[in-house]
């Protein structure tokens, strides 16, 4: 069982992880407009102003 | 927008390539300009790339960005940018433009609260997801040394995530206690606060329980419920937000040197003994006397009367009313708060408001709930502990009782409810502001309709036409081109209809407030207001043809219902609710209407007052009245009434001072919504129901000491997908 002592850390690490780029996305404005985002990725313009 | 008249250091595109000549000429105040636009049309990504391209592709525009779910584009341009300008621009590519006003769509602040919600909602399920991952291992049977390890990484865990998640219940119970009142929040404060101290001494002594998961998936599912909660809230606090940003206070300002320059200023820069001007089709900025010009004004929002009045020098305006012929020039007596538009609130404040005498469901069932699971929890407690002398089974007792019968359930069943009847309604056009505004709704048993504006639309319709001898209405309709008067615009657009061609004139002239005229075979002809045309006046609304040594002829008109009018009064009848007619107009138009639409109890000339007093009258009958209006007439009524709906074109007092906003022209969803609102409190009693099943259930076990933590967690998400689940089946 001593591998417990490495696999508890690395997944705190991993969820964690997961969490702090979850923030990210809420601190940069990624949920302002999911409609208008999900129809942007299928232009085939570069977009050059991805957000302000 | 003030930023047109900021004086701006670099005017000439040359200077603009030259940013140097910017520094040297000395910082500018502000150097940008943001603009927001509504665009109601556009829906595709193709619809994104052409308008963001366009606006783009103007050197002045620094950047421009459309956000396709709330249809708004925001720009940030050069202070030399008008928001006119950037509306042209778009509607030169065939979308549908609007300006908003910057100032009034504030939701930085609604934005705030959401994200800090998500935010702990993020950290209460990751480690609610990890704690459960380690509690699942101790429920299968690790023993000894590892259940402890396990206990303790998972305090870990939970100690920070639940100070952090749990902070909006902990302060709302703490406002709560501290006016001593119980709230929903206290005995889930009291559960969280209890199960982390009870794990935490169980797991300093290698006991066998902790409910570190337990306290964590409480803490999750509650944050769900807010979270949906305060969505719901924000996008229909977004979207009225919007109705009242669309009209940019405006004026314009006529230059004090008698130059007869206008400025175009912000409302609220006006001061009293200005002078303005209101243009044919504008609305009036200020209170206050017209010192120059004649027209009719159309004063239907503020009394509800049909009938435009004649408007000259020496005339008193108010605030809200609109100029309809003639440009007016009016010095200003009263500006911003101090016109009779908003004086109308302090009718507002007197009327008690529907909504504030109501306790809301969820409220009732948490007076019912806290008191219960603390008495039964100190009980569980006070008898284990006379049982067995035993401090820790007691309090350990005591706490699984807290937990299994927290409500978790019942803090989801009526955001979730309100959540999926709030979106139906708003595809049909709903707008629900307020959050008991639904279970209100379900209660009514009496609607009141206002008139003009409500039922009908406000514009009128040509009654007689088709009675009166041709030559007539040839001549009428050839008049009646030269104005942009209503009722002239009326008449042509129903005779064009009709197939009538206009017979010749000559010199036609329009004298505002009064009609027009024009020379016909010969002799001058008119056609406009009774007293100039030789005419009697009439009760009803009219206008009338004059020629010369002939006697007057009469077009009669009538207000046209609106949309779905007839449908929705025809419904709620149907379903059993009494439906009343108010309205301030004169007694045979609204003798007529209620005729029409076969409504037995109707009230004509009513003031204001009369209309609130009426409503606080049939509320002390025990009615429960559901008041529909848009007037300013309306709005003590509206804050009187159980609950109140106003029309998306009702002035901005009305839709303030009413629980939803019907968006579209079509008034017939009121039927089906009252239906709906029925049908989201079934759905949330049933949930109630649901809840409680599952408490009496598990309790007996949980007193009996045989709840372990693991039919905590089943039981706890169980309940709350059962509810979940049921409040999705609402139709």
């Amino acid at each position: 069982m001593n591998i417990l002592v490495f696999l508890i850390p690395v997944s705190l690490f991993l969820g964690g992880l997961g969490l702090l780029f979850f923030v990210y996305t809420v601190r940069s404005d990624q949920y302002d407009d999911p409609e208008g985002d999900a129809r942007r990725i299928l232009s085939d313009e570069y977009d050059d102003h991805p957000k302000q | 927008m003030t930023a047109g008249m900021r004086p701006s250091p670099t005017a000439c595109p040359a200077c603009a390539s030259a940013p140097a000549a910017g520094h040297l000429a000395g910082p500018s105040p502000s150097p940008t300009a943001q603009i927001a636009l509504s665009l109601p049309t556009i829906h595709c990504s193709a619809c994104i790339s052409r308008i963001e391209k366009a606006l783009n592709a103007d050197p002045r525009v620094n950047s421009a960005r459309v956000n396709l779910t709330l249809k708004r584009a925001s720009i940030d341009a050069g202070p030399d940018v008008t928001a006119r300008e950037m509306q042209d621009l778009v509607q030169g590519l065939g979308y549908e433009a609007h300006e908003l006003d910057a100032g009034t769509l504030n939701a930085t602040a609604t934005n705030r609260a959401g994200r800090d919600l998500l935010m702990r909602l993020a950290v209460a399920g990751f480690a609610s997801m990890n704690v459960m991952l380690l509690s699942v291992s101790v429920w299968s049977g690790a023993e000894g040394l590892t259940r402890d390890l396990f206990h303790w990484i998972s305090a870990a865990i939970a100690l920070p995530a639940i100070a952090f998640s749990g902070q909006p219940f902990f302060r709302n119970a703490w406002t709560a206690l501290s006016r001593r009142q119980l709230n929903m929040d206290v005995p889930i404060t009291l559960a969280i606060v209890l199960a982390i101290v009870t794990s935490l001494w169980e797991t300093s002594l290698s006991g066998e329980h902790a409910y570190f998961d337990a306290a964590l998936a409480l803490t999750f599912f509650l944050l769900a419920g807010r979270y949906l909660d305060h969505r719901t809230r924000a996008i229909a606090r977004s979207a009225a937000e919007e109705l009242t940003a669309l009209e940019v206070p405006r004026a314009l300002l006529l230059r004090g040197d008698g130059s007869g320059v206008e400025d175009e200023v912000n409302v609220a820069d006006l001061r009293p003994g200005d002078l303005v001007r209101v243009r044919p089709g504008g609305r009036m900025p200020v209170d206050g006397e017209i010192v120059e010009g004649t027209s009719e004004i159309d004063r239907s929002l503020l009394t509800g009367e049909t009938v435009p009045v004649f408007a000259g020098q020496g005339q008193e305006v108010s605030a809200g009313e609109v100029n309809l012929t003639g440009p007016l020039t009016v010095r200003a007596t009263a500006v911003g708060a101090d016109t009779s538009l908003h004086r109308m609130a302090d009718l507002v404040a007197i009327a008690e408001s529907g909504r504030s005498r109501y306790t809301s469901l969820a409220d009732r069932a948490a007076k019912l709930y806290a008191p219960g699971v603390h008495i039964l929890s100190a009980l569980a407690f006070a008898g284990w502990y006379l049982a067995t002398w035993d401090l820790r089974t007691a309090l350990n007792i005591a706490a699984a009782v807290l937990i299994i019968t927290c409500p978790c359930a019942l803090g989801l069943a009526v955001p979730a409810v309100t959540t999926a009847a709030s979106g139906r309604l708003f595809r049909r056009g709903m707008l629900i502001k307020h959050e008991t505004a639904l279970e209100r709704l379900a209660e009514v048993d009496t609607v009141v309709f206002d008139k003009t504006g409500t039922l009908t639309s406000g514009s009128p319709v040509p009654s007689n036409l088709s009675d009166l001898p041709r030559r007539d209405v040839e001549l009428a309709l050839a008049l009646a081109e030269g104005s942009s008067h209503p009722l002239a615009q009326a008449i042509s657009r129903n005779a064009r209809a009709a197939g009538i061609v206009p017979a010749p004139v000559t010199d036609l002239t329009e004298v505002p407030g009064y009609g027009t005229q024009a020379i016909h075979e010969g002799r001058e002809v008119r056609l406009g207001r009774a007293g100039w045309t030789g005419a009697d006046g009439m009760e009803a609304t009219a206008t009338f043809l004059q020629r010369a040594n002939e006697p007057p002829v009469a077009f009669t008109f009538v207000d046209r219902l609106r949309e779905g009018a007839a449908e929705a009064v025809t419904a709620l009848r149907d379903s059993g609710r009494e439906v009343i007619l108010m309205s301030g107009d004169t007694t045979p138009a609204v003798e007529m209407l209620a005729g029409r639409l076969g409504i037995t109890r109707w009230l004509a000339e009513a003031l204001p007052a009369d209309k609130a007093d009426r409503i606080a009258a049939l509320r002390d009958q025990g009615r429960r009245v559901l008041m529909v209006g848009d007037g300013l007439n309306d709005t003590a009524a509206l804050a009187a009434a159980h609950v109140s709906i106003s029309p998306a074109s009702a002035l901005d007092a009305a839709r303030v001072a009413s629980d939803i906003v019907l968006l579209g022209g079509d008034v017939s969803p009121i039927a089906s919504a009252c239906d709906t609102a029925r049908a989201a409190t079934r759905r949330i009693r049933e949930n109630f129901r649901i809840a409680t099943v599952y408490n009496i259930v598990a309790v007996p076990l949980a007193v009996a000491g045989l709840a372990s933590p693991l039919i905590a967690a089943l039981a706890m998400s169980a309940s709350s997908i059962t509810v979940s689940l049921n409040a999705l089946r609402l139709r």
